[in-house]
């Protein structure tokens, strides 16, 4: 897919909960991204030079959406962008999700939980209704839960107990007893190597989405490297989605 | 009529707008934004003899107005240059100078020799601030004596245009230039990163694996522009000008300090299509000001 430079109008800014926000953007020239993949935007005052790496949430011809959390200078002015903004948008940006899980387990964590939106949406149209394991530090908002619970059979786990199962996504009995053909994850690192170490154990095939520090996004300045199997590969352009079996975790 | 033509010393370009090594990969990756052929040329990512790794991740801090980075040139070598990438060079309507790097002279050496069976291959910037493993680390750019030693060595293998890449990390950067001058370099470019450390104050970490890196960007460009305008005064041959240029504005800059050519790195980052912005936008301005040539206000500072 041709890699472009987009000007995309902020339609909405939802608030999501837990310091999340759902953006939507829409513009004639912006065209549907695959899940997994990932954008770079340029964040306008938030006294930042680079752009910033923010996934997929969900993507039609014409429109796109994402799931920001406050975490710093840019995600900060992001989470709270006006409606009416013009955001420069690069993308669509590296290699996504495999399609071809016939019964998907989706885990996601936090905003890591971005790019399981629009998979799930993605199966769904396939036939395929995916379960998900949602984790959250506190209850998530009910925006969220009904937006996932769409396209996939949720189970929430929250750190503090607030709300589904008390604990990290790996309380989930889901994951204690893998019954699936293909594991999908993302979210913090930690929480990503547990469950990979969980598929591996179970012997089921596992992606896992990798949020390295990028500088430009497009397979250029090799700033983004992971240490594969094969060498330092870059995450941007052959990732962000691998396959554990490529990884040295 | 505008004519942005610039004579590099016998290096002819059709315009003074390069991308920097290791900030555009092979140009292939920007395809997509831009006519390649817009470009005055295109500076590939730094090569070495044999293949190298690189430095473990992470590997880029952003700093205020600007990037460390600590890539520690990652490529997989020249036979593989000249093998896999040479062929898909052809065609792109712009001059590709290779940039060479080695932590020897011997080393710099091989990749210069090999190079100089590539035709196509007109011009190659050598990258002088890599550190000298026999010397104890400290760079070849540094040292007026280490300078001169791989310039001239590499002078003698390479038979075509020599461009010779200053690091700004000396006291005296006229000197430098002046000991590649003299060793036989045709062009100077200037400059690569300023060496500099950021800490992870959350983490009570360095924020590179290597602790230290080299500092790109705005916040580099009043040290080049000074450098630039040292040097391209001190020196006859031609200077390349490049430290955080974002536009138009910023390249004239450069060119009004003595550059006769300039080159983009950490704003195609930000921006994947300014570099032929830039070259665009410099007809206009020669346009707007009724100058035929960017001669007339060359060196005019
Ligand atoms: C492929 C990819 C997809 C992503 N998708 C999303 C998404 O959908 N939604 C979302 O909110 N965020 C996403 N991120 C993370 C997001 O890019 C970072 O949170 C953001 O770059 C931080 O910028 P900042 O200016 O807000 O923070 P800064 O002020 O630059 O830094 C604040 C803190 O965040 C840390 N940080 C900076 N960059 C990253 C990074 N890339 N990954 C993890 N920590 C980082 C810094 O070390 C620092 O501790 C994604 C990252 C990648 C690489
Ligand atoms: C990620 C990155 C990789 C670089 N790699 C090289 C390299 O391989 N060889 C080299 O001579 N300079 C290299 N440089 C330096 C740039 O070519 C340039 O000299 C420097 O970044 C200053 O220009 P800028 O501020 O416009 O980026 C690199 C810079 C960056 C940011
Ligand atoms: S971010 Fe530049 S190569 Fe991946």
């Amino acid at each position: 897919m041709r890699k472009q430079i987009l000007t995309l109008t902020v339609e909405s800014n939802t608030d999501a909960g837990d310091g999340m926000s759902v953006l939507t953007l829409s513009g004639p020239d912006c065209p549907a991204m695959l899940p997994g993949q990932f954008v770079e935007v340029e964040v306008p005052g938030a006294g930042v030079l680079l752009r910033r790496p923010i996934s997929v949430f969900d993507s039609d011809t014409g429109r796109l959406s994402l799931l920001v959390r406050a975490a710093g200078r840019a995600t900060d002015v992001l989470a709270h962008i006006q409606p009416g903004t013009a955001l420069s948008v690069v993308g669509p940006l590296g290699r996504g999700f495999a399609m071809d899980g016939r019964r998907p387990l989706l885990v996601g964590g936090g905003v890591g939980l971005a790019p399981l939106y629009l998979l799930a949406r993605r199966y769904s149209a396939q036939g395929v209704r995916p379960r998900l394991i949602a984790g959250f530090r506190t209850a998530p908002s009910q925006l969220l839960k009904d937006l996932y619970a769409r396209y996939a059979e949720v189970t929430v786990c929250t750190d503090d107990g607030s709300e589904g199962i008390r604990g990290n996504v790996c309380a989930a009995p889901a994951l204690q007893h893998i019954d699936a053909d293909m594991v999908q994850v993302c979210g913090p690192l930690p929480m990503m190597k547990a469950v990979a170490g969980a598929a591996r154990t179970a012997a089921v095939p596992c992606q896992v989405s990798l949020e390295n520090k990028m500088a430009c996004g497009l397979g250029a300045c090799l700033c983004c490297v992971e240490n594969t199997t094969t060498g330092n590969r870059c995450v941007c352009t052959d990732g962000p989605v691998f396959n554990i079996n490529e990884l040295t975790w | 009529m505008v004519n942005l033509t610039v004579d590099l010393g016998g290096l002819r370009l059709k315009n003074p707008v390069l991308t920097a090594s290791g900030t555009f990969g092979y140009g292939h990756e920007y395809a997509d934004f831009m006519d390649l052929s817009a470009l005055g040329g295109i500076i590939v990512k730094g090569t070495t003899a044999e293949p190298r790794q690189g430095n473990p991740y992470p590997r880029m801090a952003e700093t205020p107005s600007g990037m460390l980075n600590a890539v520690g040139l990652q490529n997989k070598g020249v036979e593989h240059f000249a093998t896999e990438i040479y062929p898909t060079l052809h065609g792109l309507g712009t001059e590709v100078i290779v940039n060479v790097s080695g932590s020897s002279v011997a080393a710099y050496c091989a990749a210069a020799e090999r190079l100089a069976d590539l035709g196509k291959i007109h011009a190659i910037e050598l990258n002088i601030s890599c550190p000298n493993v026999r010397q104890g680390g400290m760079a070849f750019g540094t040292d007026c004596t280490a300078a001169a030693e791989v310039v001239g060595a590499v002078r003698r293998v390479w038979p075509r245009h020599l461009m010779v890449k200053l690091s700004p990390n000396v006291t005296d950067i006229v000197a430098i230039a002046r000991a590649a001058e003299d060793a036989g370099a045709d062009s100077l470019s200037l400059i690569n990163t300023l060496l500099g450390m950021a800490v992870d104050v959350e983490r009570r970490r360095p924020a590179l694996s290597t602790v230290t890196g080299g500092l790109s960007g705005p916040a580099v460009r009043p040290v080049a522009v000074r450098m630039v305008w040292q040097v391209a005064k001190a020196v006859k041959v031609p200077v390349v000008g490049l430290g955080g240029i974002c536009s138009v504005r910023d390249a004239l800059e450069f060119i009004m300090a003595g550059a006769m050519a300039v080159q983009i790195g950490t704003a195609n980052f930000v921006n994947p299509r300014i570099a032929a912005d830039i070259a665009s936008g410099l007809a206009d301005y020669c346009r707007r000001e009724s100058l035929t040539s960017l001669d007339e206000i060359r060196g005019v500072v």
